[in-house]
This record gives C-alpha cells, sequence and structure tokens, in this order.
C-alpha cells in the first residue's frame, strides 16, 4: 500500500473528505467492507433442488463455484415454499457439506472389535457374493404347497428419504431376485 | 404512534450523500411459529459458529440470547393466558430470569393451588419471537468504538467490520440491549450485519428469507413501520388490545430500532429492555465542546487506527 | 384415505389450505413438523379461518391456532366419532353432496352386523384366527359375489388363509376392488340396512358425554369444534383436515383417518377449494416409496404383490383383484405394462408376460416380521439404506438382536448412525446381553450421496414429483443408491451368469436365476463414477408404446405387451420425452394451482376426486367455491385443476348395459377409482378391521373402553417375543404399575431418527439433548424436577431422559380420574452431537392390522425420578416391573 494510498484511506482524512462529520459512517467503511459481496454472486452455477428433509418438499437454489457447493437457499419460485426453508432446510449446506459425513467405506469383519477401512469395489464384490448366497440359503420354491419362487434369505429396509428412480430399482433387482421383505419408514 | 417527529436520516449523516432508504426488520411475533430457521440460515450465511449444545430448560430457547455466536435468537415465553385475547398484562411483580430459568411453568409445588382446567386448554399461550440486533437510530456501541470498526452503512444499518475490530470490547457495555459480543477464541466483537453483503447485492438477509411464516420482514424502515402500523390496528379490532409495537418509536431512547417487534406483552416478558436508552446520550454535546480541539482528536484517532492495524 | 376415496395420498395440496374457512389439525403437529407448509394455514387464518388443533400436547402449532384442544393420546376416533354424531343427529351434512356422490344411500347386505349390535366387533370376527371374514361386509345382493363365481371361492380362501394378514388395505391404495354390479340404493335413506341408517346407528353413542368421558376434552369445548366445522362446511364454504403420524401409528391407524374421511364426505369437503385431507408425510418422498413401493406388499402404483395360495395365473390374479367398474377395472394393463417393463422381451403374452417371476406373499413380511426372521435365522442379510431402526423403529432393541443374528449388514447412510455401530457401542453391549467379540455379524458400512450430489425425483407430501439436479460429484466413496443398486445388480447378473456359462448350476438355479438374468438392467452411465441416468429410469417409470415412444398417461396402458410402464400412475411424467417432475415455471406466474410447477400423479391433478366441487349437474357449488365445471359449450370439464374425470364425459352420461371399467362409470360418479365410483363412508371390502371406525383403546391403556365391551382392535397385529411384553390395561392387574399413557412425537429441529440433524452442529445447539414433557403435577405425584432426570419404564425398556416442567402438557380428566402424559420426542441416539436415549425402545411390537404401522403414539408407562441404571442392573429395572405388573407371555394377547 502506498503512502497516498494509506493517507487516504485513513478515517480522519476521509472522515472531511467524504463529508462524513461522524467518522462513522462512509468514511470508517474498510476497504473490506467496500468491496464486499455475497458469495451466492461468485458461483459458477445455480442448480435447482429440493429440500431432503420433510415432505413439503421445499424448492432450494443451490450454489456451486469451483465444484463446491458454496450456498443453500430456499427457492423462490417454488409455489410450495415460496422461498422459504424451515431450520432444517437451512442447515442443508451443514448436512451435505458438513464434516460429519463419511467418505470411506468401512468394514467390521465378523467378531471385530474396530472398523477397517475397504475399498469400494471389493466391498461391492463382497456384498454381491453374500446378497447371492443368502438369496440362495432362504430360497423357498414353495410353501405349503404353494408355489412361492421367493427368498427370506436377505431382506431390505429404506426408501423413504430416497429418491423415487432408486426406490423403483431397489424394487425391481430385489423382486427379480426373488426377496419380499422389501420396505420403508411408511412403516416406521 | 409512529410518526417522524424528527425525521433522521441516519445514513445521510453519515456521509452517504446519495444512499438507499433505511433498510430494517419487522418483526411480527405474532406469526412466529418458534422454528428457528432464522437462526439457522443466519449461521449458514454468516458462518456462525456453533454456539454450545446446553439444554437450558428455558422451555424451548437453548440459544439463551444474543451473542457474538448467535445473531438471531428465538424466545419461548409460556404463559398461563389464553391463546387469542386477553388484558395487558403486567410482571413488574416478578423476576422474568429467574422465571425462564425455570421454564415459566408453573413450579411443581404451585400446581396444587393453582391447576390446569383439565381439558380446557385455553388458559394457556406461548409466545416466540426472534430477536436481533436493533440497528438502532442513536448506536452507542458506534459511538464508543475507537478503531472504526463499527459503522453505520449506507442502509443505515450498524456493522462490524471483522478486518478492523481490534478486539477491545468497549462496544459491549455500551448496548442498552445486550446485543454486541466477544467471541471468545478470537476476543473480537460480533453481531447481526443485517447482511450486509446481501444487502449490496440486492437480497435480502437470509433470516428473513428462510422465515416461513414472513415473522421477520425486511425492508425499507418507513414502509415497514407503517405495515406494522396497520397491523396492530387490525390486531386491535380483532380483539387482541395487548399488541404492541416496540422499538418503532423515534422518540424514543435510542431514537427508534433499525430492527423494531409486535409484540403482545410487555417487552420484559421478552426479555427486551422496556425502556432502552442510549448509552452515550451526551456523548454528541461533548463532543461539540471539544470540536475546536481537532488536533487532539485527530491524534485519538491516528492512535486507534494504528492500535486496530497492529491488533491484526 | 384409499379405502375411502380410492387413492392412497392427500387429496389436496398444501397451497390450498389458503382457501379453507376452517382448518383442523389433528394427530399432526403441522407448525413443527411442516413449518413452511404451515405458512399456508397461517395465509388462511390471515384470510378469516378458524384454525383448530387437536393434540394431547400444546404445540407450537397449538401457539398459532384459535383453539388448542387437548385430548388424550389414542382417543380420536372417539372425538371425530363424536363429531360425525353432532353432523347427523342435527342434520349438519352437505345432502345433496352426500347423494350425489357417497355411498350413503347404498344398501349392505342382510349378514352384516355392526359394532352397535355385537358390542364392539363386525360380523364374520374369527376369534381364533384374530381375523375377520370380510364378505360379511359387502353391499347387498348375492349378485355382486355371483357375477363371479370364481371370486366368491377366492375371498372365502383368502380369509382362511389368511392373505388378510398381507396387508390388502394398502393394496390399490386402496379403492376396493371387489365391487361387481350396481349396489342396490335407497335414496330417500330410510331403508334399515343402507349405509347412511348404518352410520348413524353406528355414531349414536358417541355422545358429548361419552367424548368427554374419554377423551378428557369438556363437553363445551367438542360442541365449540362441531360448530366451527360444520358452520364452515357446506355450500359456501369448506373445511380442511391435515394429519400425520399422529394417527397412523396406532393399532387402529387406518380407520382414524377413515373417520376424518367420513366427515370430510359427509360435510362435502372433499374434491373442492380449501377442503380435503392433506395427509402430511415426514420424509422427502415417503408419498413416492409408497407410490412406487419399498414395501413388501405392493408393486408399483398399488398393484397388490401376488399371494401364494391364490391369485395363481395372472388371467385369476386380474380377475380377483381388479374391479368392474372405476379405474381399477383396467388393472391388467397396468399389471401387463410393469412386466413389460421389468422383463422387456422376455415377457410375452405366451409366458403370461413371467406373471410367475413375481414372488409370492404367504402372509406378512414387515419389517417387524422380518426381525422375528433374523432371530431365528431365516434371513441372514440385511440391507439399510437411509434408515436408522436402532433408534426409529418400535422395540428398537429387538431391531439390535436381529441384526446380531446376521450373517451380514450393509448400512448405506452419511455417517456412523446406530445401526451402524451397535455391535460396537449400542445399549445391549453396556447391559452385557450381547459382547463385541461374540457377534459375528458382517457389517459394512458405505457412505451415501447428498440430494445435491445426484439427479433425480422426490414425490412430497401432495403426491407432487420435484426433480433435483445434481449440483457436483459425490466425494471418496460417497455414491448414490441408484449407483449402489444398479451397480449391485449388475455384479450380481455378471456372477449369476458366469456360473451359468460355467456349466455348474443345476436347472433348478438356472430356473431361479431366470428372473435376474431375464430383467431389463442396461441403464446409460454418466461421469467419473458411471452413475446411471436418473432420467432413462424416470423413462421407463413412465412407459412407452411399441414404437418406444413415451407415453403421456395411464389410458395408453395396453394389456396385450405393447406397451411397458414402470409405474402406471407415474404415468405422464415423462410425457413428450420431457421431464414433467422438473418443471419449474415460477409461482408468481401461475394461478395458485401452479400446474406448471413439477408434476403430479395422477395425470397432474392438484385436487383430487375434483368433479365433486361440481354438483351432479356439472355447475360449481358456489361462485366462492368453483374449480372444475362442465362447459356446456365446449362440451368438456374446465376450471382451475385438470379434471380428476374423463374430460368429455358429460354430467348426465349414463353406461351402457354391461360396460366395464373407466366406460362404466357415470357422469356423476366423482370417485374414478373406487368400484362404484362413490366415496365409502362405509368401506364393503379392503379392509381388515371393520367397515366402520370404531373407538378401540390403545394396545395398552390404563381406560377400559366406555363404549363396548370389544377393549382393543381385536384383530390387531401382535408380535409375541420374550423381548416385546405387553403391559396389562385397565381393569387387569398389575395396569397400574404403568399408569401413564406416553406419546412421541417430533420437534422441529431435528428429523425423524436423528441420521440427518443428530450430526449438525446448528440444529445440534437448538436442540442439544433428549427430554421429556410432563405437567406439574405430574412433577409433584412423582417427586420430579424440571432439568432434573427422570427413568421412563415399559416392559420393554427403561430410558432417561431429562425433565421439562411444563404447562403445555395438562392433566386431563378421564373418566372421572386425573390423567396425566408424558411426551417425549423420539429423535436420539447414542451417536451424534446431540444425544440421548432412543425413545421407541419403549415401544411394543404391536401393530396396526391393515398398514403394520406400529403403535408409538399412546402407551402406558411409568415414571420416576433419576437416572436409569448402568449395566445389567438396567435389564434388571424392566424384569423387576414386568414381575411386578405380573407379565407374562399372554399379558396383552386377548382378542
Amino acid at each position: 500500500m502506498g503512502v497516498r494510498q494509506w493517507i487516504e484511506g485513513w478515517p480522519v482524512y476521509r472522515q472531511w473528505t467524504e463529508k462524513d462529520p461522524s467518522g462513522r459512517g462512509a468514511a470508517a467503511k474498510s476497504r473490506r467492507s467496500d468491496s464486499l459481496r455475497p458469495r451466492t454472486d461468485q458461483a459458477d452455477r445455480v442448480v435447482k433442488s429440493i429440500c431432503p428433509y420433510c415432505a413439503v418438499g421445499c424448492g432450494q437454489n443451490v450454489y456451486v463455484s469451483g465444484e463446491q457447493v458454496t450456498q443453500i437457499e430456499g427457492d423462490p419460485d417454488s409455489p410450495v415454499s415460496r422461498g422459504r426453508l424451515c431450520p432444517k432446510g437451512a442447515a442443508s449446506l451443514q448436512l451435505t457439506t458438513g464434516s460429519a459425513r463419511e467418505h470411506q467405506v468401512l468394514y467390521r469383519r465378523p467378531y471385530g472389535t474396530e472398523w477397517e477401512p475397504l475399498d469400494l469395489d471389493t466391498a461391492m464384490d463382497m456384498i454381491a457374493e453374500r446378497t447371492i448366497a443368502s438369496r440362495e440359503r432362504g430360497w423357498q420354491w414353495e410353501v405349503d404347497g404353494a408355489r412361492t419362487r421367493r427368498t427370506l434369505g436377505f431382506a431390505s429396509l429404506g426408501g423413504a428419504t430416497l429418491d423415487n428412480e432408486e426406490n423403483y430399482l431397489i424394487k425391481k433387482l430385489f423382486t427379480a431376485l426373488g426377496a419380499v421383505q422389501i420396505e420403508n419408514q411408511a412403516r416406521v | 404512534m409512529t410518526t417522524a417527529r424528527t425525521p433522521v436520516d441516519p445514513a445521510g449523516d453519515s456521509g452517504y450523500a446519495d444512499h438507499p432508504p433505511r433498510m430494517g426488520f419487522f418483526t411480527d411475533t405474532t406469526v412466529c411459529i418458534g422454528c428457528k430457521a432464522c437462526e439457522v440460515a443466519c449461521k449458514e450465511w454468516n458462518a456462525v459458529p456453533e454456539d454450545g449444545l446446553d439444554l437450558t430448560g428455558m422451555s424451548y430457547d437453548n440459544t439463551v440470547g444474543l451473542g457474538a455466536d448467535t445473531w438471531r435468537h428465538v424466545a419461548f415465553i409460556e404463559q398461563r393466558k389464553p391463546i387469542g385475547r386477553q388484558d395487558p398484562g403486567l410482571h413488574h411483580d416478578q423476576d422474568v430470569l429467574t422465571m425462564a430459568e425455570h421454564g415459566t411453568a408453573t413450579q411443581p409445588p404451585e400446581a396444587g393451588m393453582t391447576p390446569t382446567t383439565p381439558g380446557a386448554g385455553d388458559d394457556f399461550r406461548w409466545l416466540m419471537a426472534s430477536d436481533v440486533c436493533k440497528h438502532c437510530t442513536h448506536a452507542a456501541c458506534l459511538d464508543v468504538c475507537p478503531t472504526g470498526s463499527l459503522f453505520r452503512t449506507e442502509f443505515g444499518t450498524v456493522v462490524v467490520q471483522e478486518d478492523i475490530c481490534n478486539g477491545c470490547g468497549y462496544c459491549i457495555p455500551a448496548c442498552p440491549y445486550g446485543v454486541i459480543d466477544q467471541r471468545k477464541d478470537d476476543g473480537r466483537a460480533w453481531k447481526c450485519t443485517l447482511c450486509y453483503d446481501r444487502l449490496g447485492d440486492g437480497l435480502e438477509p437470509a433470516c428473513a428469507k428462510a422465515c416461513p411464516t414472513d415473522s421477520i420482514q425486511f425492508g425499507p424502515l418507513d414502509e415497514l413501520r407503517e405495515r406494522a402500523g396497520r397491523r396492530v390496528e387490525q390486531l386491535h379490532e380483532a380483539g387482541v388490545p395487548e399488541a404492541r409495537l416496540y422499538g418503532a418509536d423515534p422518540d424514543d431512547g435510542v431514537g427508534g430500532d433499525g430492527a423494531f417487534f409486535l409484540l403482545l406483552d410487555e417487552p420484559e416478558v421478552y426479555g427486551f429492555p422496556p425502556d432502552p436508552v442510549v448509552t452515550t446520550r451526551d456523548l454528541p454535546a461533548m463532543w461539540r465542546h471539544v470540536a475546536s480541539a481537532a488536533a487532539t482528536l485527530a491524534a485519538g484517532a491516528v492512535a486507534a487506527f494504528l492500535g486496530a492495524r497492529k491488533g491484526r | 384415505m384409499g379405502t375411502s376415496f380410492g387413492r392412497g395420498g392427500a387429496t389436496t395440496f398444501q397451497q390450498d389450505l389458503a382457501n379453507s374457512d376452517c382448518i383442523v389439525i389433528q394427530g399432526s403437529n403441522m407448525a413443527e413438523c411442516h413449518p413452511v407448509g404451515f405458512q399456508w394455514v397461517m395465509e388462511a387464518k390471515a384470510r378469516g379461518a378458524k384454525v383448530i388443533h387437536v393434540d394431547p400436547r400444546f404445540t407450537r402449532t397449538s401457539a398459532l391456532a384459535d383453539i388448542h384442544v387437548p385430548l388424550r393420546a389414542g382417543s380420536d376416533i372417539a372425538f371425530l366419532g363424536g363429531i360425525i354424531n353432532y353432523v347427523l343427529e342435527h342434520e349438519k351434512y352437505f345432502r345433496e353432496y352426500m347423494l350425489a356422490y357417497t355411498n350413503a344411500a347404498t344398501i349392505v347386505n342382510e349378514r352384516f352386523a355392526g359394532a352397535d349390535e355385537l358390542d364392539g366387533v363386525f360380523s364374520g370376527l374369527d376369534r381364533e384366527r384374530r381375523s375377520y371374514d370380510v364378505s360379511t361386509w359387502q353391499y347387498e345382493g348375492a349378485e355382486v359375489q355371483a357375477a363371479s363365481g370364481k371370486r366368491d371361492q377366492l375371498w372365502a380362501e383368502r380369509t382362511r388363509h389368511g392373505v388378510r394378514q398381507s396387508g390388502r388395505g394398502e393394496a390399490h391404495g386402496s379403492g376396493g376392488a371387489e365391487i361387481g354390479t350396481e349396489p342396490r340404493t335407497d335414496e330417500t335413506l330410510e331403508h334399515p340396512r343402507c349405509v347412511f341408517q348404518i352410520l348413524k346407528r353406528h355414531f349414536a353413542r358417541y355422545t358429548p358425554e361419552r367424548v368427554e368421558e374419554i377423551c378428557g376434552v369438556p363437553r363445551e369445548k367438542f360442541l365449540q369444534v362441531c360448530e366451527l366445522l360444520t358452520e364452515n362446511s357446506g355450500r359456501e364454504r369448506t373445511s380442511a383436515f391435515a394429519y400425520a403420524v399422529g394417527w397412523t401409528q396406532h393399532t387402529v391407524g387406518v380407520q382414524y383417518i377413515r373417520t376424518a374421511g367420513i366427515l370430510q364426505a359427509l360435510l362435502g369437503n372433499i374434491g373442492r377449494p380449501g377442503g380435503g385431507i392433506l395427509a402430511l408425510r415426514g420424509h422427502a418422498s415417503i408419498q413416492g416409496s409408497t407410490d412406487i413401493p419399498t414395501l413388501f406388499n405392493l408393486l408399483p402404483g398399488y398393484i397388490p404383490m401376488p399371494h401364494a395360495h391364490t391369485n395363481e395365473d395372472l388371467a385369476t390374479f386380474v380377475e380377483a383383484e381388479s374391479a368392474q367398474k372405476g379405474y381399477w377395472g383396467n388393472m391388467k394393463s397396468y399389471l401387463v405394462s410393469l412386466l413389460k417393463a421389468w422383463w422387456g422381451p422376455a415377457a410375452t403374452p405366451d409366458n403370461e408376460f413371467r406373471f410367475d417371476y413375481l414372488p409370492r406373499l404367504t402372509g406378512s413380511h414387515s419389517t417387524y416380521e422380518t426381525v422375528l426372521e433374523q432371530l431365528d435365522g431365516t434371513c441372514n442379510g440385511y440391507f439399510l439404506m437411509g434408515e436408522n431402526p436402532a433408534v426409529g423403529s418400535a422395540n428398537a432393541k429387538m431391531q439390535r438382536l436381529g441384526m446380531a443374528a446376521l450373517d451380514w449388514l450393509v448400512v448405506r447412510d452419511f455417517s456412523l448412525i446406530e445401526s451402524a455401530t451397535w455391535w460396537q457401542d449400542g445399549p445391549e453391549i453396556e447391559t452385557g446381553e450381547l459382547r463385541t467379540e461374540d457377534i459375528a455379524t458382517e457389517v459394512f458400512f458405505l457412505p451415501a450421496a447428498a440430494h445435491t450430489e445426484k439427479d433425480g425425483s422426490f414425490t412430497n407430501t401432495q403426491r407432487l414429483l420435484q426433480w433435483h439436479h445434481q449440483a457436483v460429484e459425490p466425494e471418496g466413496d460417497a455414491r448414490s443408491d441408484l449407483w449402489f443398486i444398479y451397480h449391485l445388480g449388475r455384479r450380481i447378473r455378471e456372477k449369476l451368469a458366469a456360473a451359468a456359462r460355467d456349466g455348474t448350476r443345476k436347472e433348478a438355479d438356472a430356473e431361479r436365476d431366470r428372473p435376474v438374468l431375464d430383467l431389463t438392467w442396461d441403464y446409460p452411465t454418466k461421469g467419473r463414477h458411471a452413475e446411471p441416468e436418473a432420467e432413462a429410469v424416470l423413462a421407463e417409470i413412465n412407459g412407452w408404446n411399441a414404437d418406444a415412444e413415451p407415453l403421456s398417461t395411464y389410458e395408453q396402458l395396453k394389456d396385450d405387451g405393447s406397451t411397458a410402464c414402470g409405474c402406471w400412475i407415474y404415468c405422464g411424467v415423462y410425457a413428450e420425452g420431457v421431464n414433467q417432475a422438473a418443471r419449474r415455471k415460477p409461482g408468481t406466474e401461475q394461478n395458485w394451482v401452479a400446474s406448471e410447477w413439477a408434476w403430479a400423479w395422477p395425470l397432474n391433478r392438484r385436487i383430487l376426486y375434483n368433479r365433486a366441487s361440481a354438483d351432479p349437474d356439472g355447475k360449481p357449488w358456489s361462485e366462492r367455491k368453483a374449480y372444475v365445471w362442465w362447459d356446456a359449450e365446449q362440451e368438456k370439464w374446465t376450471g382451475h385443476d385438470i379434471p380428476d374425470f374423463k374430460a368429455t364425459k358429460a354430467p348426465d352420461f349414463e353406461p351402457e348395459e354391461g360396460a366395464k371399467g373407466p366406460d362404466a362409470l357415470r357422469g356423476t360418479d366423482a370417485f374414478i377409482m373406487q368400484a362404484d365410483g362413490k366415496a365409502w363412508l362405509y368401506v364393503p371390502a379392503g379392509l381388515t378391521d371393520g367397515p366402520l371406525p370404531t373407538h378401540y383403546e390403545p394396545h395398552e391403556s390404563p381406560f377400559a373402553n366406555l363404549l363396548y365391551g370389544q377393549q382393543r382392535n381385536p384383530v390387531r397385529q401382535l408380535l409375541r417375543h420374550e423381548n416385546n411384553r405387553f403391559q396389562p390395561s385397565d381393569g387387569q392387574p398389575g395396569a397400574d404399575v404403568f399408569p401413564y399413557v406416553l406419546t412421541t412425537y417430533r420437534l422441529t429441529e431435528h428429523h425423524t431418527a436423528g441420521g440427518m440433524s443428530r450430526w449438525q452442529p446448528y440444529l445440534a445447539e437448538l436442540q442439544p439433548e433428549l427430554f421429556c414433557e410432563i405437567s406439574p403435577e405430574l412433577a409433584t405425584e412423582r417427586g420430579l424436577e424440571h432439568l432434573g432426570w427422570a427413568t421412563i419404564v415399559t416392559a420393554r425398556t427403561a430410558i432417561e431422559a431429562r425433565v421439562l416442567v411444563t404447562d403445555r402438557v395438562s392433566p386431563l380428566r378421564v373418566q372421572g380420574r386425573t390423567l396425566h402424559q408424558v411426551g417425549v420426542p423420539y429423535h436420539w441416539g447414542p451417536n451424534g452431537l446431540s444425544t440421548g436415549d432412543a425413545v421407541n425402545e419403549l415401544a411394543s411390537m404391536a401393530l396396526d392390522p391393515n398398514t403394520h404401522i406400529q403403535e408409538v403414539k399412546a402407551l402406558t408407562c411409568d415414571i420416576r425420578p433419576g437416572r436409569r441404571p448402568r449395566g445389567p442392573e438396567r435389564v434388571e429395572l424392566v424384569e423387576r416391573y414386568q414381575r411386578e405388573a405380573g407379565i407374562t407371555d399372554e399379558t396383552g394377547t386377548e382378542v
């Protein structure tokens, strides 16, 4: 910072030159305050979304800068929510970008006392193997003489927080595998 | 009513020749549902740290009050009064702070003496109100700030500049509402900025934007005062005589607030001071007396300015 | 809802609440649990509407209501039944509406006997099997069954073999599919067996005096509600109801909603602006997860899952499950199109479109039965996707014990929720009931992607499908559930196909694997994670014709295999190849119906049954409440919304003799999914526990049923297990050991079982730990101190909570006694930032027989000062209580 700039930034100087006799207004405004812009202003894009908490279905605008979500706010265009959010919806940024989220597959071996990291590919393969095995173990061609063509070997719980497309594939795959114990929070 | 007999233009008086209208909050507590979206939206936008995980027992209020890490605060008041209408209640005989600590419910030993009418449920109400910095017309925090960290914006609001504040703490006892506060880990003073960064871009503050029932309304203060006046009249007509405005009167002890409230009871019940006065009321007169000693003043300012720079 | 009106979804949309003249919120704490939706209640209030909140506690909803009516948890049917009685007795019903659009005039067969005659049960009860022969509830005339001889046999078959227990209540969502020809009616409403007269007799005993004694609601207050509701219903005015899990989570939950359904139909509030029943769902896509069900008893679009004993081939299944009249008459088209979507070219007319690929049910396979199967070793693998049963399910301990018996468990979530860590630090580790080193379960924790990291649609509480676009790629190993299930399926198919090529599989194995290998499973993928295209899945859900062109309505579906459609009620969401759920025309540029914002099922209709917003001649009932009407010049239905009716069917249309399906609907049959086109005041088919709602005491209650000798729902579903003991009710020895009523609920600041809120600092600080809410009177009675600790005990477990003494929970005067209620929010568990015991540990697995939903909204408990014991002493305390109350494996299991 040059001397001239330094003097110009000097509050008392500005107090007189900027006609701010109080010295607590325009004259006191810092360089940072002067250049302050909302971070949403710098977003590379605004992505339209829907709040993931309850079923009101509030519209959300997701602001992305440098492939990072920097802000989530209510979408004023939504006729349902008119841009408003509750505390949970307002905490969506913390939910999605906060430190509480895990990003590593963890594995607990039988009788193990601690978690171990596991790579995703291996985990997927192991889960596929186990699904096939449990399916076979619990297979019932018939029950009391009536054909059932099913397995009770594995079950699934979850869905009310998922997308329709996800539920659709869950139901489709597991039904084709013969599973019937497919449930979600609608009961809970 | 709040007819401005002494037109005050805080931004104009602070060197903003051509400035936008004074902006503020009108918080209509009669439609507040106590959801605390304002608290969270404020924190998300301003990256305010979490403020402790304590169950206070003060009804559903676990953030207790405004502070360095809570810039919006929702108060909850449980009262044995009818939901809709009632006579204005005066509670000067009660210590509201003690009451709040006990959750304001009837104390168990008294339960036998004043039993609730089983199933009636019409002699009870639950008041909720979202508090915030008042952005006073005459702001003592601003008056006492030696570094120029606190400043009056072109919107007439009062903002702490985090790049200037040196943590001297003078502003804290100056605030008649106990709003501004020092953050423990960095020592600097923090409070609501009325989302100064957002205002500059034509956005409304985060809390007002989130508020599900529009209890928090943001806009030009003149318009808000007019709207608030109409709302009070409407409530009076609807048989709610206790509805009243708080902080809307330009002739009160702080020259009126930039953030004012519609309440259903005495201000103390909500934790507001009944008659706030700018703690630096006599300061302007003093300053006029020393106006001739400009050199001294300038020297003082230089010292403070340098101090601020070192403090960073 | 489905049984009363035809579809299992909210009849209206949130914004339309603003048009209500009176809103009754009951079984819901809307301001706290749906705060942003509550703005529409506030909007109505600002326009002069009366807001009534009926709830055991004074909540943030009550604070904004005009009237709060505290009532005893578990007594809502008595309260609403009282209003129905008031409406009938004082002739406050909307007679013309009722005659035109409900089954009030329909005559019921003479085998039927009501709860008023049989002291609280209906005809057909088999006490041994704990089930009803529901055929005795049918409409008049054997011809209903005679039209299809086989169906009669199936019906008997069904009830004998317990297919009933497979939860037919939800199928069709659930418009009764069983009525064939036109039932007999009496438009004068005087026939003693017409629905109207049956209704009158049934509800006659629900007097204001009884309401007061049962619910603890003073007569004056009750009558005030009756007056407000009836004054604000009729031609010129409409009232709305909003409910949530405060109604569903009971052993007689469906009937709670039925009671409101009857009331709203009598008052003429269904299908009209400002009217309706708004079901408020708790999760972003809970409506979607029943529409496209991750539920055992349903296929997409409320088509029932086939059952083993009956429905063995496609033709029989369709004949048994579809209707003669109304849109369920086309069920075969919906089902065949689904089979085509799943099995594509492998599904042909010759092989019945692979109907035999569908696994068959043998009774209930709900999440609670699954736990028992885990414990007995039948079920040894478990996927948990975005669900935390170790906290959220009733008797959560059973859930953990079930998981401890598994071979493997997959948990997909954001954070290490209790359902992922129970083996390390669960309550049973602390009590010594389980030892980490002894638990064989292999646990996989897979981090899930957030909504901002994937494309997809949620179906909100008003049946609105809204698309959320991916904003960023998920980090690390986090993936969407779409990715997980798609790639899991891909790997399983590869492994099975490889085994088939090896020749290592036996013939039976090959037959078993065919449904998997024939499955259409070739979705395009994108990005560095090979994420399946969600829109391609949506396109399949929507369906296409033989030329692979997207369909625009389910009316286009065929039963010959020329169309494919993954969920018939969602058909149209991808009309013209456009993702209609992603439409975002601003609300401010449309009328309040906002038809161009996203897409609602069915066919973008926002108020269901809106034909009823016009009179039988097609004219609006009043100018003030005009919504959809018949335009005689253009010869079509028009209005503010899309008509929920065939657009060109005139009001005076009479079907031809022998017409079937939709063609059999008259111009006045506004309830187009119903087998008779009417709203059902009386439900002749589709429910397992009675054609009319009857007040039963909760499974565990400190009071006797004042209205009938029958204490509880005789067919409530009970799961017996040594860790799921039930408590004695009033009149049984030991009932006084659990003298208080406990109810569970949610807070604004947290979300369900806490997985998405207890880890968030900004939410955790707002409600930092578990508490219970009690009245000052109860605090005195039990020596409990504000902010002190309390231990709450049931026959299942003991938990501890901080005490909030508050006037918001006031004692009630019930049956001449003072009743104290204990309120506990259920969000907590030991993990995360904001912690506490899991409240649902206290509840038992006692379920609604239609929906298999647990009763957590009303049970009994004891409460005592101080923290709960640690270690084995916690179990000992519960055992001591069990002994004191004389609890055995028989307790509470009486019919």
